[in-house]
């Protein structure tokens, strides 16, 4: 799990084949004449809740580009979530996130598996079948052994790809001596129990312990197929060998950008999720976040493949343009921001004086760091609202215009002996300009009730490991605040919230637990709920943790944090994917040539 | 800032010092003289010594100066912002009326205000040219304590002793400075040395840069004191018996003053911006402590809304290096004895 802004997203299916019907139903005919000019398409956020600009036009070349370079294009070597939204064009899972607005996007639905998966009565047996004619781009067929390879590549041994997730490794069952495929050329599955593959289309997985979410993990693109002669390691990115409906012009060289083009061989029969519409798409690495955003106003540019919305620059342009407004997007992208209050450092080891934090910190301040409105809509709670379980009735510290409640504030601060104030310090990413402003803010709302808080930086790139996310450090040095955020890697309770509250998850380096609330009934709670299958059941649970860390006082949220994004007028099928929290790339077409 | 100015008398004169016969007409006045002399006619260089001396007045009154003009440097009057751009509201009364394009410059913000959380930015300027100055003077002084006393030493000494010495400003010299401080910015505790927050920061970076900045003043008064000592008079009071300190403090070190004073006046502006380079990548001067690099960073984001705060402490730091490095080179001139006037 991880919390910058493009990682990984979560997402949701659910309508499989009636997706596709739904986008044909808008096309009106004509929809669109080039680029730049002439009538707007879609209205001011439309794209957040509805497909704009509906079309069946095939062909043209959509054009993609991105800020930095591309993680990596290996499905098996990511952890950033567009290029798990990206891959799909050329890397099918077993399932994928429901391609629809709305919150049943967060549904998953099958891609190459037949149907959902079938669970034993002990919840420790999954069964999936893949669907018949599957094919690679070489006319060769994907067989069920080449997803258990992917698996294993990806999260076994010590030389296991290293950049994405390794939630396989710590779920399935008889896997744990297995020391991964590149230990042993003349059998790589030697070992490998966790996953039996009976025929070329079953996958049998074998989990340690009952994990009602994962569905979730096996949406991921380590469940892409790999055929194991293909396979060389780190180098593998530079040429996928295509499951999906585009493959690699020629090979990748990182950096330097990528063509796909179709792949004849695949068989749209087998595609409920794709329709696939552009003869060609094409991605340019490291283009200067302004230039993009320029771009993409100009019409020279389609989409911006890190999905993160427009840069501050042109944010404050766009919005307050009115021939623009048309053409943005404002949707929540299911990242918390919050401030977590450390539970340990005194005073704040005393619940009343973590209260009076929460009493005493303006939300409206800390709002303006990231835009405002437009930046975020201020929470009571922490599970955000396209997440089971989401409860906005929690709000145990109201105030007017959520500026803080001064006299509750000293109240609190009375009942922890601490009446005058007390002083803490405030840790923050300093190379986050937005964080930064937020922890000047929440300084100064705090000194209103004497609480005085000083401000530390830290580089963000050793934050989570050794400052912040480190509690021997977080106690000698008194940060007793630490702004941070968090992106779940999928959208259940269980995916948002475990990292961050959950007692069991508390480490001595790396810790995302940054509050270290360590709270027996919150900790049950998690055991329980991924025992449990009945998400009306798991809702109940998850909004009942939410209200127990909001009494715990152990998170101040800031925002639920939304993005600016630009929607051009040749691009067509566009919506905001709650699931990938960008828009879905797999529907989009061009009426470019 | 500089010199005795009994000068006076020959100041008065309307001649120019001049030559006359073919014999250049300095026999009865001092180098200093001289020097104050040509450093007056310099336009240029005196308009930078001004500058710098208001600059200096300005960080020692702004509390005066805040107080009569503006406001405390840490309130916020998020009123005037407009909370989606963060920029400055034209009319606060109308939160939809638009931008101000000057970012809010008036009688009462002499400077605007800084976007988001609505900071004077007269304020922060005035303050910030606190931490800047003081860096950039502790950081010299550092600079030239240690290169002047081991610069004397390495050049009247000689030998393996000037080895060690003119060695261990080559190590210095090549030390990727700006890589070490960022890394040991990062690391530097809560409180050492009965030092606490920004007052332990400060000291930190002053250390920093002075402490491996030193071989650039060591290398020069090396090098001055090497031609020094063979002089008449070195010789005259090493002949009568003087002590090797006697020489080197009441012999040599008064002769190497004018080329460490020119030199640091130099060593100044690159320490200002040292400081501004460190704030701007976030490992110098913790919020909400005002800081130009600081404020340059943070600016960059708002760019397109409120470029009066990409401008102000950018033009901030250009004029105040501008202005040393004027000095600096005036005074260069000036001491040169090379230089006729």
């Amino acid at each position: 799990m991880r919390t910058q802004r493009t990682s990984r997203k979560p997402a949701l299916g659910a309508v499989a084949v009636g997706a596709a019907a739904t986008l044909l139903l808008s096309a009106c005919g004509g929809g669109g004449g080039g680029g730049g000019g002439g009538e707007a398409v879609g209205s001011y956020d439309q794209g957040s809740t509805e497909v704009v600009n509906a079309s069946d036009q095939a062909g043209g070349t959509l054009r993609y580009a991105m800020s930095s370079d591309i993680e990596s294009l290996d499905p098996g070597n990511t952890y950033y979530g567009y290029v798990w939204n990206f891959s799909r064009y050329y890397a099918r899972t077993l399932y994928t996130y429901s391609p629809e607005p709305g919150t049943g996007a967060t549904q998953a639905v099958p891609d190459l598996a037949e149907d959902m998966p079938e669970v034993s009565d002990d919840g420790l047996t999954w069964t999936v079948r893949l669907r018949e004619g599957l094919v690679y781009e070489d006319g060769s067929p994907i067989v069920a052994e080449d997803i258990k390879y992917a698996i294993a590549r990806s999260n076994f041994g010590e030389q296991a790809l290293p950049n994405g997730p390794k939630y396989f490794a710590a779920l399935l069952a008889d896997s744990d001596d297995y020391e991964g495929p590149y230990a042993n050329e003349d059998d790589p599955l030697a070992g490998f129990d966790g996953i039996e593959t009976p025929d070329e289309r079953t996958l049998v997985f074998h989990l340690k312990e009952p994990f009602a979410d994962l569905a979730y993990v096996l949406l991921q693109p380590q469940t892409a197929p790999v055929p194991a002669d293909a396979d060389t390691g780190e180098q593998y990115q530079e040429h996928v060998v295509s499951s999906g409906p585009y493959k690699f012009e020629g090979d990748w060289k990182p950096g330097s950008g990528i063509t796909l083009v179709r792949n004849e061989e695949w068989d749209p029969e087998t595609d409920p999720i794709r329709p696939a519409l552009p003869d060609r798409i094409t991605v340019e690495e490291s283009i200067e976040q302004n230039e993009i955003d320029q771009r993409l106003v100009n019409g020279q540019l389609d989409v911006d493949l890190a999905g993160t919305g427009l840069g501050p620059a042109m944010k404050g342009q766009a919005i307050t343009d009115e021939a623009r407004r048309a053409n943005i997007d404002n949707p929540e992208t299911g990242a918390l921001r919050f401030v977590a209050v450390n539970t340990v450092v005194e005073p704040l080891d005393d619940v009343a004086c973590r209260q009076a934090v929460l009493f005493a910190a303006s939300q409206e301040g800390l709002q303006r760091a990231w835009g405002g409105e437009v930046g975020g809509s201020i929470p009571t709670q922490i599970i955000p609202p396209a997440i089971n379980g989401s409860d906005p009735s929690i709000d145990l510290y109201p105030s007017e215009g959520r500026t803080g409640d001064l006299d509750a504030a000293r109240e609190k601060l009375e009942e922890c002996g601490e009446g005058d104030g007390f002083s803490t310090n405030i840790g923050v990413r300093a190379d986050r300009p937005t964080e930064v402003n937020a922890a000047e803010s929440l300084q100064e709302s705090l000194a209103r009730v004497g609480i005085e808080a000083e401000i530390k930086q830290y580089p963000s790139d050793t934050f989570t490991n050794t400052q912040a996310g480190a509690p021997d450090f977080v106690h000698d040095n008194d940060l007793g605040l630490m702004i941070y955020g968090w992106i779940p890697d999928w959208p259940t309770g269980y995916g948002f919230m475990s990292s961050i509250v959950d007692g069991d998850n508390i480490r001595d380096a790396g810790n995302s637990n940054l509050a270290e609330l360590d709270d027996p009934e919150i900790n049950e709670l998690f055991d329980e709920v991924v025992r449990t299958e009945d998400p009306e059941e798991q809702g109940r649970i998850y909004s009942e943790i939410d209200r127990l860390v909001m009494e715990n006082a152990a998170i101040l949220p800031i925002v639920f944090e939304k993005s600016v994004l630009y929607r051009p007028q040749n691009v067509t099928n566009v919506y905001f994917h709650a699931g990938w929290s960008m828009y879905d790339y797999m529907p989009l077409g061009t009426t470019n040539e | 800032m500089t010199a005795p100015l009994d000068a006076s008398e020959s100041a008065d004169r309307a001649e120019p010092e001049a030559i006359t016969h073919g014999v250049r007409n300095t026999a009865n006045r001092s180098l200093r003289q001289i020097a104050w002399q040509r450093f007056r006619r310099d336009k240029v260089a005196l308009g930078g010594g001004i500058v710098v001396a208001l600059l200096v007045l300005i960080a020692l009154l702004a509390p005066l100066l805040t107080r009569w003009f503006g406001y405390p440097p840490n309130e916020f009057h998020q009123s005037l912002i407009d909370p989606l751009t963060g920029g400055v509201l034209r009319d606060p009364s109308d939160p939809m009326g638009g931008l101000d394009p000057m970012g809010g410059i008036s009688a009462d913000h002499l400077l605007g205000l800084e976007p988001v959380n609505g900071r004077d930015l007269f304020s922060r300027i005035v303050y910030g040219a606190q931490i800047s100055l003081l860096v950039a003077f502790g950081a010299t002084v550092l600079c030239v304590v240690i290169g002047t006393f081991l610069g004397v030493i390495a050049g009247y000494f000689g030998g393996w002793v000037d080895a060690v010495i003119s060695r261990a400003m080559d190590i210095f010299l090549a030390f990727p400075l700006l890589l070490f401080a960022i890394a040991l910015a990062g690391v530097i505790p809560d409180g050492a040395f009965g030092l606490q927050g920004n007052g332990l920061r400060v000291g930190v970076i002053i250390f920093i840069i002075g402490f491996f900045n030193w071989p650039y003043i060591g290398r020069i008064v090396r090098g001055q004191t090497l031609t020094l000592k063979e002089r008449e008079f070195v010789e005259a009071a090493r002949s009568l018996g003087a002590s090797n300190s006697y020489i080197l403090f009441r012999e040599l070190l008064p002769n190497l003053v004018t080329p460490i004073l020119v030199y640091s006046t130099l060593l100044i502006p690159t320490n200002i911006i040292f400081e501004a380079s460190l704030s701007f990548l976030g490992v110098g001067i913790n919020p909400p402590t005002p800081s130009w690099g600081g404020m340059l960073s943070n600016s960059l984001q708002y760019y397109t809304t409120s470029p009066h705060f990409v401008i102000i402490p950018g033009l901030a730091i250009f004029i105040t290096v501008l202005a040393f490095n004027l000095l600096g080179d005036g005074l260069r001139d000036a001491f040169d004895p090379r230089s006729t006037d």
